[in-house]
């Protein structure tokens, strides 16, 4: 999943590249710093880049990138280290509490780099 | 609140009928109509004596506990312990009691039981001579049996007797009485290490309840355990040792002359009838206090109940009749009708290992009635249908060896046959197994009065989905168990299918997951997701089958797509605190450590700032390692030869040790080289949840190894081995497997213990729950249940010893440091970043404050969780200050790039210490 492309041209110097595509290992997260925000970002089975804040809203602690990677019905999703509340990846939303959900940003993979773009 | 309106009603015993009573009285007397005063001799509280030999089975004596939580609330209903009733005053409605107390009643309920008969045999009040009733009374009998092991052991005077009976090294114990008490205290005696003798007077063992064929069976089924069984005849006299450390002898009415260390009488009991007789109440012929149908003496004020109450001319020693009394005199207290009539006297009972069951008319006294039997000799069964004389209605049944049928067929007792008698007892018939025959009045649970109906309405009204629910709900299956099969028919005839589904993702259970990977040589998620599941897994599926694909021999968990579905603990081989921060616990086998390795790791907690604390496992927890330091950490334990502890996975963790017998006085065996080979011989096995072993030197068990799931103590002929015990949430002792066996027959035993625990238990399911399973599985009978894990790990009845060995050889073989491993790779090294951007930058929200001298955490600030109702709120993000990056205190250690770490990590031992910890 990459970001839409009509934004590549109005706003190419938001984003940041923060690693190689090939560093994302399937099915596992890493945390990335852009400015002094935390983001998570995962690399699903099929290749797709997601990215959301990297606080856990139960604890917070900074940690979701570590969480496990799955689907749940169909959507893909990451469950927290601490206390396994599974979050939406694609939109944020905690699929066990629906009061609560954390940031969503834009990722993409442009020459080989995962971009991330959270303004 | 009332204070003072209700009755006074005094129960004299807290037996296991008295107790029944009390609990039918609460249920039924809801207004409090009754004012109950509980009065019992024994000091302990109402306890199980049907299941007194398991005392000596490794059950500890809470577990026999009869007791419901709260049953006494010290208001309406109090218990007395330590206080016997010795004089009853009809006329002034008073009871006296041993402590001087008096007591008034309006209504008084005698529960006295009844006493061990002792045949006048000349000697039978000398030291060594035992009953068998009360929780002291097998005190008394396990610290004779402990005394006559040691003389035997040390061989002092192991004179003629013991020899001559075959018993070699063992001490000798008598059983007087071969019914069903005798054989009860037979088992008891055996599981003292003794080796045992039982004298019977009848013909034949359990006369009461077994005919002739079946006793044949039964005595060669027990003589096969090792018991001598004498029958005919009695014991004529008892003759004291001629010096202390000395056996015994005893004269058969034979002319038998045995050398014995202990006697135990088991010849039946009597009626405690002596108040009420002291008191003038009416008596039995044959004793009992005589009592009409409602259980009413003959003072109207005063009621018996149970072994002490002679009903219709009937005493009954069994505990079903008296509860069906206690139910029916809590009815008649609150003013509803109800009768004691024709008792059952059905009894299924695993003596000495040999099933046994006996109901209705088994002995066929009917007129006309005739006995259809089935007997397999070779096989070790026995079966007899008693049927009416044209053959169409059931009177009753013995069945020994294999008693499966007895929870069916019982409770057809005086209905019509559901098929030919024959096919019945046929080995492979399932005729009975059909409780579509059954009725719906059928008693199904006759401890607790519970009908087929009764049951299946629970079923439907509650929704009740397992047997646990049942028994919750009706009580049925929570007296003598017998029952517990028919209530898994019944549960899956009314519809209920229990799923074995794992997640989402799966259908399958754990266990069958485990087959299906070993079968079909299954080594990656995506292959066993793609063919036998669906969607890309979860936090639950993916670290069952990481743990699968571990036990099965996979190499590093953090290897190709493995590491992908470790749980953030074994991702980083460590375990997540609640600030994102882990600990590192280095393994200590056996908690044995030497002061350079001590010193070792107070170096590198002192020098990583790290908060140290000594761990139940004997080992040492540092806590506070961000994950980008965990390589430099472990660079540093491992160059001092320390590996990785496995507290972060579900594995092996600790065998914990006492000091044993190298530097303790009491020590018989060497509990720390024993705890250390079976800890490294285990190090790094992935199992269904954590395993805890521990092994102790004495019988003192400073090392708990009865809490852990292996528990392993010395005893002067070897050790004893003990699974499935617990701490934690639910504590639970662990029940006794073998007993003084060697070192390699241990371990063997052990190895076997965990693989088959290994590939059968379910998900997160602990070795305490799983042997309780296996019992489910087997019966419902708690010892059943460790007979058949004996069966399959000690005579491996299942043919699957060899597979079991073979894969601790493998892991034993394949076994490596995964810590060790990690810091040899640096593609493995490159996932202990912070920020795959910044590795040098530690998480800037972890901070730490000083507390007794050593670093805490700072508590994180709780997050806002958005207004209920107002739609998911996304959380903005706190300015949290970027990090000092390089300059900080520790955050070069680690890098991604390959770095040696260790280089680092003494630079950062050589900075000065902060006010704060970072």
């Amino acid at each position: 999943m990459t970001a839409p492309s009509q934004m590549d041209e109005d706003a190419d110097t938001m984003w940041t590249a923060v690693c190689r595509y090939d560093e994302l290992l399937p099915e596992r997260g890493v945390a990335a710093l852009v400015g002094e925000i935390q983001v998570a970002l995962f690399r699903a089975h099929d290749g797709a880049l997601f990215a959301i804040g990297n606080q856990d809203p139960f604890t917070g602690a900074w940690v979701l990138s570590r969480g496990i990677v799955g689907t749940r019905a169909e959507r893909p999703t990451v469950a927290s280290p601490l206390h396994k509340q599974v979050f939406d990846l694609r939109t944020g939303e905690c699929l066990d509490n629906q009061d609560v959900a954390v940031p969503v940003y834009e990722v993409r993979a442009r020459a080989g780099m995962v971009e991330v773009r959270v303004a | 609140m009332r204070t003072d309106a209700g009755r006074r009603l005094v129960v004299v015993g807290n037996g296991m009928v008295g107790q029944r009573f009390v609990e039918a009285l609460r249920e039924r007397d809801v207004d409090r109509g009754w004012q109950v005063t509980v009065l019992g001799e024994e000091s302990r509280r109402c306890y199980d004596r049907v299941a007194l030999s398991s005392y000596f089975d490794g059950v500890d004596p809470d577990a026999l506990d009869l007791v419901p939580d709260g049953c006494y609330d010290g208001r309406d209903y109090v218990l007395h312990l330590d206080e016997a009733v010795t004089a009853i005053d009809r006329a002034g409605r008073t009871v006296t009691t041993s402590n001087g107390r008096a007591f008034g009643y309006d209504g008084l309920v005698l529960a006295t039981g009844s006493y061990p008969f002792v045949p006048p045999v000349p000697g039978a009040d000398l030291p060594g001579c035992f009953v068998y009733r009360t929780l002291d009374d097998l005190d008394a009998i396990r610290a004779a049996a402990l005394h006559a092991t040691g003389r035997v052991a040390v061989g002092e005077t192991d004179t003629t007797g013991s020899k001559a009976t075959g018993g070699g090294a063992a001490p000798v114990g008598l059983v007087v009485g071969g019914g069903l008490l005798g054989l009860e205290a037979a088992r008891a005696l055996r599981l003292l290490g003794l080796s045992v003798h039982v004298v019977e007077m009848a013909p034949r063992l359990m006369p009461l309840q077994v005919d002739g064929g079946g006793g044949a069976l039964l005595r060669r089924l027990v003589e096969e355990l090792g018991v001598t069984v004498h029958l005919g005849t009695f014991a004529a006299s008892v003759a004291g040792a001629a010096a202390a450390r000395e056996p015994m002898s005893v004269t058969l009415g034979d002319g038998t002359l045995l050398s014995v260390d202990l006697v135990v009488f088991a010849a039946g009991v009597r009626p405690r009838d002596q108040l009420a007789r002291a008191a003038g109440l009416a008596v039995g012929e044959r004793g009992g206090v005589l009592v009409d149908a409602a259980c009413r003496t003959s003072d109207p004020a005063v009621f018996a109940i149970g072994e002490c109450a002679c009903v219709d001319g009937r005493v009954y020693g069994l505990v079903a009749p008296g509860y069906t009394m206690a139910t029916v005199l809590a009815d008649r207290l609150v003013g509803r009708a109800a009768e004691f009539g024709a008792a059952d006297t059905a009894t299924k009972l695993k003596l000495l290992g040999v099933d046994v069951a006996s109901f209705g008319d088994a002995l066929a006294t009917a007129d006309g009635a005739l006995e259809v039997i089935v007997s397999d000799p070779v096989g070790g069964a026995y079966a007899k249908l008693v049927v009416s004389d044209d053959a169409t209605t059931l009177l009753g049944g013995v069945l020994v060896g294999d008693t499966s049928k007895y929870a069916a067929l019982r409770p057809l007792v005086g209905r019509p046959l559901p098929g030919d008698p024959l096919a019945i007892l046929a080995p492979s018939g399932d005729g009975v197994a059909v409780t579509g025959s059954l009725p719906a009045d059928a008693m199904v649970c006759s401890c607790h009065a519970v009908t087929r109906d009764a049951i299946d309405t629970a079923i439907v009204e509650s929704d009740l989905t397992t047997v646990a629910d049942i028994k919750a709900r009706t009580k049925a299956g929570t007296g003598c168990g017998s029952c517990v099969p028919m209530l898994k028919t019944l549960l899956a005839e009314s519809g209920v299918a229990v799923s074995p589904a794992l997640c989402e993702h799966f259908d399958y259970s754990r266990a069958q997951l485990f087959d299906i990977v070993r079968v079909n040589q299954i080594r990656t998620f995506s292959e066993l997701v793609g063919e036998y599941g669906r969607g890309r897994g979860c936090d639950i599926c993916k670290p069952v089958v990481a743990s699968v694909l571990a036990s099965l021999g996979n190499g590093h968990v953090l290897d190709g797509e493995q590491a992908a579905l470790q749980d953030t603990n074994d991702a980083f081989l460590a375990n997540i605190q609640r600030n994102g921060t882990y600990s590192v616990v280095p393994r200590v086998p056996g908690g044995e450590i030497t002061p350079a390795k001590l010193i070792a790791i107070g170096e590198v907690a002192r020098d990583f700032r790290l908060y140290t604390k000594i761990t139940g496992g004997q080992r040492i927890d540092l806590l506070g390692a961000r994950v980008e330091q965990l390589p430099a950490i472990w660079r540093r334990l491992v160059d001092a030869g320390f590996e990785s502890g496995h507290a972060y996975g579900k594995a092996l963790r600790t065998v914990k040790s006492c000091v044993g017998s190298t530097w303790c006085r009491y020590g018989v065996g060497d509990s720390v080289a024993l705890a250390i080979e079976l800890e490294l011989r285990y190090r790094g096995i992935r199992s269904p949840h954590k395993i805890k072993a521990g092994v102790s030197g004495c019988a003192r068990e400073c090392s708990e190894a009865r809490g852990k799931d292996i528990g392993v103590i010395a005893t002067e002929n070897g050790w004893n081995l003990y699974v499935g015990g617990n701490g934690g949430f639910r504590p639970r002792h662990a029940d006794l497997l073998l007993t003084d066996v060697d070192t390699e027959t241990l371990v063997r035993t052990i190895d076997r213990f965990i693989v088959f625990y290994i590939r059968t238990a379910d998900r997160l399911q602990r070795t305490s729950s799983w042997v309780e399973s296996l019992s489910a599985g087997n019966g419902g009978d708690h010892v059943d249940g460790l007979a058949y894990l004996r069966s399959v790990l000690v005579d491996d009845t299942l043919g699957i010893a060899a597979e079991l060995d073979a894969a601790i050889r493998r892991h034993v073989a394949s076994y490596e440091d995964e810590w060790a491993a990690v810091l040899d790779d640096p593609e493995r090294l490159r996932r202990f970043t912070s920020f795959v951007n910044a590795p040098d930058t530690p998480d800037p929200s972890i901070t730490f404050i000083t507390e007794r001298d050593q670093p805490r955490p700072v508590p994180l600030p709780a997050p806002s969780r958005g207004v209920p109702g107002a739609g998911p709120t996304v959380l903005a993000v706190p300015a949290v200050p970027a990090a000092r990056g390089a300059d900080d205190l520790t955050g070069t250690a680690g890098g991604a790039d390959g770095d040696e770490p260790a280089r680092a990590a003494v630079a950062v031992g050589d900075a000065p210490a902060p006010d704060a910890f970072r």
